[in-house]
């Protein structure tokens, strides 16, 4: 459990790392209800709209960005806002790993920023974000 | 660099779509909690929806009929503009309130602003959707705006 009084500006966020596969990919875009054959449909993906490989949705990538924050505070706090940009494209065989750095702590309002981000196995930050959450204070 | 966006591009600005109804269900959440790899208990039995879930809620579902060659439906609030080339913008949430099965959710989303902007490597126009969430009864639940970048 994360313990507000405790926390620093520069600590670092728990990472993990997420490797998609075919199934995954499928029941993700089945959940969200999203046809996009590049997300499932490898010959027509690398054919018709020449990508190297299956691609990795930008939303899930979103997705695994706010659990940076959301596995990281549990219970202790509540997300107040988050947002992010999806720079560089992923693909299907890729290991990608979330993480994230404190910014900004207010110790009035609970407030504290976060900088998260997904890595690709190059290092390359191919999706960036940022995220407030709130403390009970 | 005047121009680029036309009197009929510009007139797109405040367009919406009309509001879209979703009743959120346990089981549409436990669905995306596992293909997400979620590990909080909450999410998983879903007593309680990611905040993802929520954004992606709002998504079309329409007859297999209208949906293209790709796979999508057409899209709806795409002004005629005379860059074609999509690059990726940014995402922003703001979170109101937390959202549990059963909730009825109002989303409404709009064209809120058409600008250009000089990039390094020539012109850029900046697409940018709101997409408002609320409780039938009126409770915030989350704003989203969503930037697309054409060059």
């Amino acid at each position: 459990m994360v313990d507000f009084s405790t926390l620093k500006v520069g600590d670092a966020l728990p990472e993990r790392s997420y490797t998609a596969t075919n199934v995954s990919l499928f029941c993700y875009n089945a959940a969200i209800w999203n046809p996009h054959r590049i997300h499932y449909d490898e010959r027509y993906t690398t054919d018709v709209e020449k990508h190297p490989g299956v691609v990795i949705d930008g939303p899930l990538q979103g997705d695994w960005l706010s659990q940076a924050v959301t596995n990281w505070i549990g219970d202790a706090g509540t997300l107040v806002s988050f947002g992010y940009s999806n720079r560089k494209a992923s693909y299907l065989g890729e290991t990608l790993t979330s993480g994230g750095t404190i910014t900004s702590i207010d110790p009035a309002t609970g407030e504290v920023g976060v900088d998260i981000h997904i890595r690709n196995e190059q290092d390359e930050v191919t999706s960036p974000g940022s995220a407030v959450v709130r403390f009970p204070v | 660099m005047a121009g680029l966006l036309s009197e009929d591009a510009l007139a797109w600005i405040g367009r919406s779509d009309p509001p879209l109804s979703v009743e959120v269900s346990r089981r549409d959440i436990v669905k995306y909690s596992i293909s997400t790899e979620q590990v909080l208990e909450k999410y998983l039995t879903g007593d309680e929806a990611p905040p993802m879930f929520v954004a992606g809620l709002s998504r079309e579902v329409v007859p297999l009929d209208d949906l293209g060659p790709d796979g999508l439906a057409q899209a709806s609030l795409v002004p005629d503009l005379p860059l074609k080339r999509v690059m990726a913008g940014g995402v922003e949430f703001d979170f109101h309130r937390t959202v549990h099965p059963g909730d009825v959710l109002v989303f409404e989303r709009s064209l809120s602003s058409l600008t250009e902007k000089q990039g390094r490597t020539g012109p850029l126009i900046f697409v940018t959707y709101t997409i408002n969430c609320r409780t039938e009864a009126g409770e915030p639940v989350l704003e989203q705006k969503q930037t697309r970048i054409l060059r």
